[in-house]
């Protein structure tokens, strides 16, 4: 189980490999990665802000809560934080486990509860200037799933 | 009691600063919140809707009810945007 939060780009092809590699005695192995959308071009480039010390805190937390709920053998959250530009990874998820369903459904648990639980805040920089993202009622409907 | 509070995203800028240490006697995060309001017209507007803010007591999420007796480190932010 690792949470890693940095500035630094990580390599996903290789992230997923060492992840599937090291996922002993599990026969499912479902990963996510999330992009800077560039909304048809607009999007000049986004900065993340982060709270250090509570945002490791609350991933593990959520990524404990998931392994309360599911079979998993494995997980890793890996989430970036600093300048990014469209099309750069912005974070992943990877999930383990001995069937599919366990897999399938944390990976989605735990990108339903960093979205919108954990300390993250996105500034977009446009044409116009730049802007904080509003957080979407339908992340926060998102959860009541859960 | 000395508090260290913290501010994000446009918490941050609205106010000006990241951070600052506050000595205070406030029983709630809503006391706090009314001192800090009173104090400057520039906490006032960043407090003004209190349904875009959010608070996290010692690194975990709380509300504005909660009680600050113990805490050492307070952060107001907005709703959060990971992922």
């Amino acid at each position: 189980m690792t949470v890693r939060v940095q500035a630094a780009p990580f390599a996903y092809g290789a992230e997923c490999e060492a992840f599937a590699a090291a996922a002993q005695g599990a026969g499912a192995v479902v990963t996510f990665c999330g992009l800077v959308r560039d909304n048809d071009g607009t999007l000049h480039g986004m900065e993340i802000e982060h709270y250090p010390g509570m945002t490791e805190r609350a991933l593990a937390k959520i990524e404990a809560e998931a392994r309360s709920r599911w079979a998993l053998s494995d997980a890793l959250i890996v989430h970036r934080h600093g300048p990014l530009a469209p099309g750069e990874m912005i974070m992943m998820v990877a999930t383990a486990s001995r069937h599919r369903a366990d897999a399938f459904a944390a990976a989605e648990f735990l990108m339903d509860y960093l979205k919108s639980r954990a300390p993250f805040w996105k500034k977009e920089r446009t044409e116009e200037g730049t802007a904080w993202v509003a957080a979407r009622d339908e992340d926060e409907d998102a959860l009541r799933r859960w | 009691m000395k508090l260290t509070v913290l501010y994000f995203a446009w918490l941050r800028e609205r106010i000006g600063l990241p951070r600052e240490t506050v000595e205070t006697d406030a029983v709630t995060v809503a006391d706090l919140i009314a001192e800090l309001s009173a104090r400057e017209e520039r906490y006032a507007l960043a407090f003004a809707d209190l349904k875009a803010v959010r608070v996290a007591l010692d690194q975990d999420l709380s509300d504005f009810d909660a009680a600050l007796d113990g805490v050492r480190e307070i952060a107001f932010f907005p709703p959060m945007t990971g992922g």
